[in-house]
């Protein structure tokens, strides 16, 4: 059903062990919060994505449950420690049952 | 009468939610931060940032929405510090309200006011 639903996410592409980095992400999604009506007065049927996590190397960084009152187009910045070189995950999911996945890599020296 | 309570629409729904989350636990103030601009323009998209040393997770509420809760943030083992920023839809001026349950399992509250010019829930 979402169309046009692209995540971006920014992480530092190289660290010290355990040390602190920011990651950015957003995702391209219109959020429709189940309050708004169209213009027969009807309401338009929630669809958002519920539910955001992060893990890095299968340990989890964040879980984040959404809300309809999350803007369009989410935007979460938070921080994680990296013990090793590995693998984030970033995973959302849509109210409608799609699952967004997109990994990034990060050498740790 | 109702005008004497003072209070938003929507703000005895949000004192439930909290005493869901919290079963009615005492709430300490001081410990954790929640940042947001006084003024937000356009309610759509509000910046929120909120900070929660020694947190397990934090829930933000907008007690003049028509739905109260607004998300929750689980921190894992590999979160850094407790703490995340997003962007939020506020419907008018209202408080913001993040309580922290602490990895003692103690409650913790940070509350912050902000004015909306522009409301952003559709409608």
């Amino acid at each position: 059903m979402a169309t046009g639903v692209k995540p971006r996410v920014k992480v530092p592409k190289s660290a010290a062990a355990g040390d602190t980095i920011t990651i950015k992400t957003l995702i391209s999604h219109k959020m429709e919060s189940g309050q708004r009506k169209d213009d027969d007065g009807n309401v338009i049927p929630r669809s958002i994505i519920n539910r955001f996590t992060a893990d890095f190397n299968g340990q989890n960084v964040i879980d984040v449950t959404l809300e309809p009152a999350i803007s369009t187009n989410p935007y979460f910045q938070f921080e994680a420690v990296v013990p090793e070189s590995g693998e984030f995950t970033f995973t959302w999911y849509d109210d409608d049952g799609d699952v967004y996945e997109t990994t990034k890599k990060i050498s740790v020296s | 009468l109702a005008s004497l309570t003072g209070l938003p629409a929507f703000a005895n729904q949000t004192e439930e939610a909290i005493a869901a989350l919290t079963g009615g636990a005492e709430i300490g103030e001081g410990v954790i931060t929640i940042d947001a601009p006084e003024i937000a323009e356009n309610g759509n998209t509000v910046p929120i940032s909120v900070d929660a040393p020694g947190a397990a997770q934090v829930t933000l509420y907008a007690d003049g929405n028509p739905l109260p809760a607004v998300a929750t943030f689980t921190f894992g083992p590999l979160s850094a510090s407790r703490s995340a920023s997003t962007r939020i839809r506020l419907a008018g001026t209202q408080n913001v309200i993040a309580i922290a349950k602490m990895e003692d399992g103690t409650f913790q509250k940070a509350q912050a006011n902000v004015k909306v010019t522009i409301g952003g829930c559709g409608g």
